[in-house]
């Protein structure tokens, strides 16, 4: 049934967002620590258990995808709901915070894909690979 | 007439939002059909659309939620909010490979203190550009280039002024726009087009907001990666602000 599937997401989502609330009072930080992560390994795990066992079956995998599926129209709602006029009468300093940061990160993102590979995944980074 | 709608529109607020949603996706989608053949994604354009209602809506009534103070379209509200956000982000995690996850395990760690790192240092950098000279101030700016969560939190736990306060608010929602915006486009420069990079790129940018859209206009099949490690990144800022950052700043500059 499909409100098995709705029900499997629902239960891993609140003990993820739970769990994360509970890190987050332990450390002191007013945040939700890995809440969203940690519901979603809990669903992967679950899943492919339940997968193994027989257990899941096309409409219970139904009501998880429907959700998958709305993921985008919910991310076009959250843009609707941003504070976009606040941002830019911020004035120069903030917009230009901004800007630099999301550069920076962009910048980094091969540096660290190329960082962290091991010898395995690709022969060529023994010889130390310049520029790029 | 206008007193009956906006009853419809409250009482069924959710639905309402399903209705305007729908008819902008299609909307979108019809425009990157037509007008670019689909070379800009219709997600891509729905996000910019969204944004720029968020911004007109922001510009007539004065208000900070975007269309969600328009009150015939308070539904949006409630369908991009954070439950229904967090509960379609976990629901994207069905279809991952676990395998993927555990090999990008330390390139994602390392992304999440990189980004914190260097997002704090160019915003802080910023903000002595501009003439901050003391660390509560410096501190909270860059808090605030993290996140837009980070930087009040920050800001409060080491008593920045509320004008501060502000503005690390400001650079943090500029972040999170420019990521949802940008990214589409980015994205082949920087090989963000596998799960790998798509836990890097969740650690180094850290907003979910952004990190969720942005990846979302580029492949919707990269989101769970991303999302899962930007699910740290808030809460490692919070912690690493008000602390270690601050410190940091304080043992640079004189008090």
């Amino acid at each position: 049934m499909i409100i098995y599937g709705v029900a499997l997401l629902a239960t891993c989502t609140l003990i993820g967002i739970s769990i994360g609330q509970i890190l987050g009072s332990l450390i002191g930080v007013p945040a939700n620590v890995g809440g969203v992560g940690i519901a979603m390994i809990l669903l992967i795990l679950a899943g492919s258990y339940l997968h193994k066992r027989g257990l899941i079956d096309v409409k219970t995998e139904q009501g998880i995808e429907f959700w998958s599926a709305i993921y985008i129209p919910v991310v076009v709602a959250m843009a609707a709901k941003q504070n976009v006029f606040g941002a830019l009468s911020g004035g120069p300093m903030a917009i230009l915070a901004g800007v630099s940061a999301v550069a920076a990160a962009f910048a980094l993102v091969p540096v660290i894909d190329r960082m962290g590979r091991s010898p395995m995944d690709s022969p060529a980074s023994q010889t130390k690979r310049v520029g790029g | 007439m206008y007193e009956s709608l906006l009853l419809v529109s409250t009482k069924y607020s959710l639905i309402t939002g399903f209705a305007v949603i729908g008819f902008t996706m299609w909307f979108s989608y019809w425009l990157s059909a037509r007008l670019t053949r689909g070379r800009v994604h219709g997600s891509a354009i729905a996000i910019l659309l969204g944004l720029t209602m968020a911004y007109a809506s922001g510009l007539f009534t004065g208000g900070s939620k975007g269309v969600v103070d328009i009150p015939l379209l308070s539904g949006i509200g409630l369908l991009g909010g954070t439950m229904l956000r967090d509960f379609a982000i976990v629901a994207t995690g069905f279809g991952v490979n676990i395998e993927e996850i555990k090999r990008a395990g330390t390139a994602g760690v390392t992304a999440l203190f990189l980004g914190i790192l260097s997002s704090f240092a160019v915003g802080a950098a910023i903000a002595m550009a501009f003439g901050y000279t003391d660390a509560v101030s410096i501190t909270t700016i860059g808090a605030g280039a993290v996140t837009y969560i980070v930087g009040p939190v920050t800001g409060a736990a080491i008593g920045a002024s509320s004008e501060v306060m502000a503005l690390s608010i400001a650079a943090g929602l500029v972040k999170s726009i420019l990521v949802m915006v940008v990214t589409p486009f980015v994205a082949p420069l920087i090989g963000l087009n596998n799960p790998r990079t798509a836990v890097i790129f969740g650690g180094l940018m850290g907003t979910s907001s952004g990190v969720a859209a942005g990846l979302a206009a580029t492949d919707p099949k990269l989101v769970p990666y991303g999302c899962l490690t930007a699910a740290f990144y808030t809460a490692l800022g919070c912690l690493l602000g008000p602390s270690m950052l601050f410190i940091l700043m304080r043992t640079m500059l004189p008090a």
